[in-house]
């Protein structure tokens, strides 16, 4: 009846992790009260949980996000603390049995629940904005897309009460993946957690690209479309380009656990090298897919507080679409050391230098960028500047990695840890927060507090250098990835300063927390009402704070690059008098996607224990559900043109030029 | 490094030798030719790159500070978008930097190849090394001897590890002698290494391969003629053999497996670890051409 | 920056262009599904020859079956073309024919394939047997599970088409299941050609 799911599925005998699932119901619990007691269910339904709305969403991914970032690096901090006392012949507090399922759930979430969902997230507030338009391509896919990643977070989250998570690495190799030698559900987890959030990435891929080809506003020529859009268009090129990939390999991973299938097996004529090139054939462009848009925040972060052009916009453009076309061709870096020949790997180590150079022109843009300009030491600009510095190291040791002689003694060591680390902490984290810090005020209408925001950073920044530091030493020392315990006592202290430096960046975790806290109290303080409170460049600043849910009122006309900026210092009016409304064509809410998405859930649970009857009932429900969306033709309305007038009016003011009075004007020409 | 008696708190920070010196470190203190010729393809890489890196970080923060907003003394040009001098520099010097390393990519990866045999006047010796679920067991298949989770070789002779696994994946690494290579059921792979001191080094498998891996390490003794035929034969002296049927008890998972000796190895044995997978038939990894 | 009042656009206009939309976001994720069939090829292509000791290609392969098959789906393209063209028309009644021919057609496919399916696991060549033959069932199954997916959507539109009319929202949606249906032709024409020709032949 139940599959392979019993009551033994529970892990009694883990205080950890019963103490972790107890916290974790406490919270929950905690918020059905509140939700019940405050009568909010319906609000919560219809505002939030229905909506399709690209910047609710985009809220709502960024809020999982924040959320899953607590997990994974619960998650880290437990195996920084397993590696600090497991020296000489001590083995720690955590066996192998559990401290293999952290790694691995580390990897997982930080990628696919935590860097994904923040990249993602950013996408939804800012593309439409910036491109003028009033909702992506396919709202309702959108909604959907976002509801296949929640559920498959909950997914994850639920293998630690049930049974148990994968304990083969983030990219769960071949054949240790396979049902011979991980004969558990912890396997299954991973693999119907990533199909089912995948399916959500590949349809964000699609709408993303198709509402950034034919949604912008009258005038965006492609080489007028703001960086952070360029970004964007290029990370959903990768997506609809690397997600199948992904798709196809975890297919045939569970074709073999489930089928019995030998595409990767030791035995039958399976091919494990085949799965070790196919998943880098997806994950290194992943990379990209989570790299680029930040280069996009970057780049919009460092010309706004500069004040000033963003300095060789069409380099910057050019450079970002080679390195899209490039990542595709240099997987094998990932295994140099799996004996390919010299000829071979002579290619793939020189492809992947080659993608430096493009990257490296990257950061002199923005140094450039600030060159002349006038640099506002804000919060976006903290995280931008720890950037360059971070990701500027990440890169040389990428570079070294990348040499595959040298790859021959670096592979697989803390080494690789610590370059990773580099420039996804250096890169995408600190990326995602100044994003996070420069739109927070369009997405919410308020600022967030900076004091706690510059306290972040630096506990972020020197947590990140304390804690990674230690690891590129220790990789000279021999000192490997992945392992549990070591036999030389003299690498402890090292691993003690890593552990310090992960307590700093836990610190630096807090004071984001307590940022939010502090923000959400002070926000009729903070409250933006000019909606432009960086004076910004680019579309999404001609609208109010947070935007209506239209977006415009009018669609904007474009006829240069930094529009919004341009259209201020010759001190026009950025948006036009408020009359000669037309209705606005938008769509309806809709409840799909959290039905279809939760019987998703249902089928992933049901697949991974094996409860046939629930996943073909699970999978039916989907079909129906599915079927009476496409059935529905109530699905969309218009906003009559007194509706739009009516709530125009009772925003709380227009942006104006008011902040031209910060120009200073330009002294000479260069 | 010798330890010398130090003042109660500053054996709390041991960590300067960790940092300063190459005492201990297995990456700058190579005792191999081929280790050798990764350190300084380690320090020739990274002082080439030092060349953008250096003056990237000292310009971002030198820029920032310079071009703060309230440094009204600084100009300040809005519309300054675009140089060809500057993006004719930012273009040229990383284009030289990485054509250098390509250079140095494209020779290293051959010179370095693990397939390829060493110059030497030697003949190399050949070391059969299998992963399994967790040790690695060692054949000497000339010498007809067999070893867990401990190999030994003649200092100045080539070593031809031929490498494969019985299990998962896993890599066999000996970091003070220098490359790793993957170790995979059905392939036979190579690693040619040499060790130019005598010396016990630590070896290990990178690649993480269950709950047993992190105790599938080993020492290798790096050790004179002598003393490598007298470990021979204190080795052929072990009562226990190792045929097909020895090896598949052996190949039962294990953890943290005590160093152990088989006097006498069957022949065939290696062939017939690679012959278990692949339907019979092993691939050798070779080089292509 | 001018912000100018564009024309008021008419309803009819907003769906046209919400129906180009679709058609748009449908090719890219036709090309999406293309690079997941490219992979099951380059899969394929890797694992053709290891055949565990099992049945190889040119031992199992019945070329004339499988050329009924290809007919069979070519047909059904070309009777779903003949649809389309009456939708152009606003011949609903044209178009109903031609796509429950197009359905019978796929449906003798899909049974002709099952079929084959049968037949080779009766005779012990499953998809257990061997990478090769794990390769040819998956990349030969996804395949019909894709026609068999385009059947259901068949009947569903069908049913749509008939009880709300062609409206903006069903005409793209023709439109889309007839990309779907002509994509599905061509990969097949990939599968006959590398699989069963090529299999053969070796």
């Amino acid at each position: 009846m139940w599959g392979k799911l019993s009551l033994e599925a529970i892990p009694y005998h883990e205080p950890i992790i019963m103490g972790a699932v107890g916290l974790m119901a406490l919270a929950g619990l905690a918020l059905v009260a509140y939700l019940t007691r405050a009568r909010k269910w319906g609000w919560l339904w219809n505002e939030w949980l229905t909506s399709v709305d690209h910047k609710k969403i985009g809220l709502m991914y960024l809020l999982v996000a924040l959320v899953m970032l607590l997990r994974g690096f619960a998650d880290a901090l437990m195996m920084r603390a397993q590696l600090a006392l497991a020296a000489g012949e001590a083995l720690g507090y955590l066996p192998p049995e559990h401290y293999d399922q952290i790694f691995t759930a580390h990897g997982v979430i930080m990628i696919f629940f935590v860097a994904m969902p923040l990249v993602i997230g950013l996408m939804n507030i800012v593309v439409p904005l910036q491109i003028g338009a009033r909702d992506v391509a396919f709202p309702f896919l959108n909604s959907l897309s976002f509801w296949l990643f929640a559920v498959s977070a909950l997914l994850v989250n639920v293998s630690l009460a049930l049974g148990e998570f994968a304990a083969t690495g983030w990219l769960a190799y071949a054949p240790l993946s396979g049902i011979e030698f991980s004969p558990g559900v912890g396997v299954d987890y991973w693999i119907w957690a990533l199909q089912i959030s995948g399916v959500g990435t590949l349809l964000t891929g699609v709408n993303f690209f198709v509402t950034i080809l034919k949604m912008r506003a009258p005038g965006m020529t492609m080489m007028r479309m703001p960086v952070f859009t360029w970004t964007a268009l290029c990370t959903n090129v990768l997506i609809i380009a690397a997600f199948p990939i992904l798709t196809v390999t975890v297919a045939l991973l569970s074709l073999d656990r489930y089928l019995g299938m030998h595409f990767f097996t030791n035995d039958g004529g399976g091919n494990a090298m085949m799965y070790v090139n196919l998943i880098w054939a997806w994950g290194h462009p992943e990379v990209y897919i989570l790299i680029l848009p930040m280069f996009g925040v970057f780049s919009e972060v460092i010309a706004t507080f500069s004040r000033k052009r963003l300095f060789g916009y069409t380099t910057l453009v050019w450079a970002t679409v080679v390195i899209t076309l490039a990542s595709f061709i240099v997987w094998l870096h990932h295994f140099f050391t799996m004996g390919a020949g010299a000829n071979v790997n002579a290619f793939f180590g020189i492809a992947t230098m080659l993608i430096a150079i493009p990257t490296g022109v990257k950061i002199f843009n923005w140094l450039f960028t600030m060159y002349r300009g006038r640099v506002r030491f804000t919060t976006p600009v903290l995280w931008t500047l720890g950037f360059m510095v971070t990701f500027t190291i990440g890169g040389m040791t990428g570079v070294m990695l990348a040499l595959p002689g040298l790859n021959f003694v670096l592979h697989n060591s803390l080494f690789v840890i610590a370059h990773f680390h580099n420039v996804i902490i250096g890169g995408v984290v600190f990326g995602a927060m100044a994003g996070l810090a420069y739109w927070f005020p369009k997405a919410t209408g308020f600022t967030l507090d900076e004091t706690w925001g510059k306290r972040a950073f630096w506990c972020w920044l020197v947590g990140f250098y304390v804690a990674f530091v230690p690891l590129y030493v220790l990789s000279f020392h021999g000192a490997v990835r992945r392992m549990n315990h070591y036999a030389n006592a003299d690498w402890q202290p090292m691993m003690i300063i890593a552990a310090l430096g992960s307590l700093i960046i836990l610190a630096g975790i807090v004071c984001q927390v307590i940022q939010l806290v502090v923000s959400v109290r002070d926000r009729e303080k903070n409250r933006d009402l000019s909606g432009d409170p960086w004076d910004g460049r680019t579309l999404e600043w001609a609208t109010t704070s947070p935007p209506p849910f239209y977006n415009f009122a009018h669609t904007p006309v474009i006829a240069e690059r930094d529009a919004f900026w341009d259209a201020k210092r010759r001190g026009e009016s950025p948006l036009p008098e408020a009359r000669d409304y037309q209705p606005i064509h938008m769509p309806r809410n809709t409840g799909a996607g959290v039905i279809i998405s939760l019987f998703a859930f249902g089928l992933g649970f049901a697949l991974v224990w094996h409860i046939w009857w629930l996943a073909g009932l699970s999978a039916l429900g989907a079909f129906v559900a599915f079927l009476v969306r496409a059935f529905a033709t109530d699905i969309d309305y218009y906003v009559g043109a007194e509706e739009v007038a009516r709530i125009e009016a009772g925003r709380p003011a227009h942006p104006t030029a008011s902040s031209s009075s910060l120009h200073e004007q330009p002294q000479e020409a260069f | 490094m010798t330890l010398s008696p130090r003042p109660g708190w500053r054996r709390l920070v041991p960590v300067s030798p960790l940092l300063l010196s190459g005492c201990g470190s297995a990456l700058l203190d190579p005792k191999g030719q081929i280790g050798a010729e990764q350190k300084s393809l380690l320090l020739t890489s990274t002082g080439l790159m030092l060349i953008v890196v250096i003056p990237v970080i000292v310009m971002t923060l030198w820029f920032a500070w310079r071009y703060r907003h309230t440094n009204t003394l600084a100009r300040y040009l809005p519309d300054w978008a675009h140089s060809n001098r500057i993006e004719a520099v930012v273009w040229a010097v990383p284009c030289v930097i990485i054509l250098i390393l390509g250079v140095m990519t494209w020779k290293s990866s051959h010179s370095l190849d693990p397939h390829q045999p060493l110059e030497s006047d030697e003949a190399p010796l050949e070391i059969q090394a299998v992963a399994m679920d967790w040790k690695w067991l060692f054949i000497y298949p000339e010498q007809g001897v067999a070893a867990v989770n401990e190999v030994a070789l003649p200092v100045g002779v080539p070593v031809h590890f031929r490498v494969t696994s019985a299990s998962v994946m896993n890599a066999l690494f000996i970091p003070q002698l220098g490359s790793q290579i993957y170790a995979m059921t059905g392939m036979d792979n190579d690693l040619y290494l040499i060790a130019d001191e005598a010396g016990v080094y630590a070896g290990k498998s990178t690649n993480y391969s269950g709950v047993g891996y992190s105790d599938m390490v080993f020492d290798a003794h790096a050790s004179d003629r002598e003393a490598f035929a007298d470990w021979i034969a204190a080795r052929q002296a072990a009562e226990a053999s190792l045929d097909a049927e020895a090896f598949e008890e052996l190949a039962e998972p294990t953890r943290a497996h005590p160093v152990e000796y088989f006097g006498a190895v069957d022949g065939e044995l290696y062939d017939y670890i690679l012959a278990r997978y692949q339907g019979g038939e092993p691939h050798h990894t070779a080089p292509e051409g | 920056m001018a912000m100018t009042h564009p024309a008021p656009q008419a309803a009819g206009h907003d769906h046209q262009e919400a129906g180009d939309t679709t058609l748009f976001g449908f090719w890219i994720y036709l090309m999406s599904d293309c690079l997941l069939f490219g992979c099951l090829f380059a899969t394929y292509a890797v694992l053709q020859g290891n055949t565990a000791g099992g049945p190889s290609a040119a031992e199992l392969f019945e070329l004339p079956f499988v050329l009924g098959e290809t007919l069979l789906l070519l047909a059904s393209s070309f009777t779903f073309g003949l649809g389309v063209l009456a939708m152009h028309r606003d011949d609903r009644r044209g178009l109903n024919r031609w796509l429950v021919i197009t359905f019978l057609l796929g449906a003798a496919f899909i049974g002709m394939e099952l079929y084959e399916f049968h037949h080779l696991i009766a005779a012990g060549a499953g998809p257990q047997r061997s990478a090769f033959l794990s390769a040819f069932f998956t990349l030969v199954g996804t395949h019909g599970l894709h026609v068999g997916l385009g059947l259901v959507w068949l009947l569903v539109l069908l049913i749509q088409v008939n009880t709300q009319g062609l409206t903006a929202m069903t005409r793209p949606r023709v439109l889309c299941l007839s990309l779907f249906w002509h994509f599905l032709d061509v990969v097949w024409i990939c599968v006959f050609s590398i699989v069963y020709l090529l299999g053969v032949m070796s």
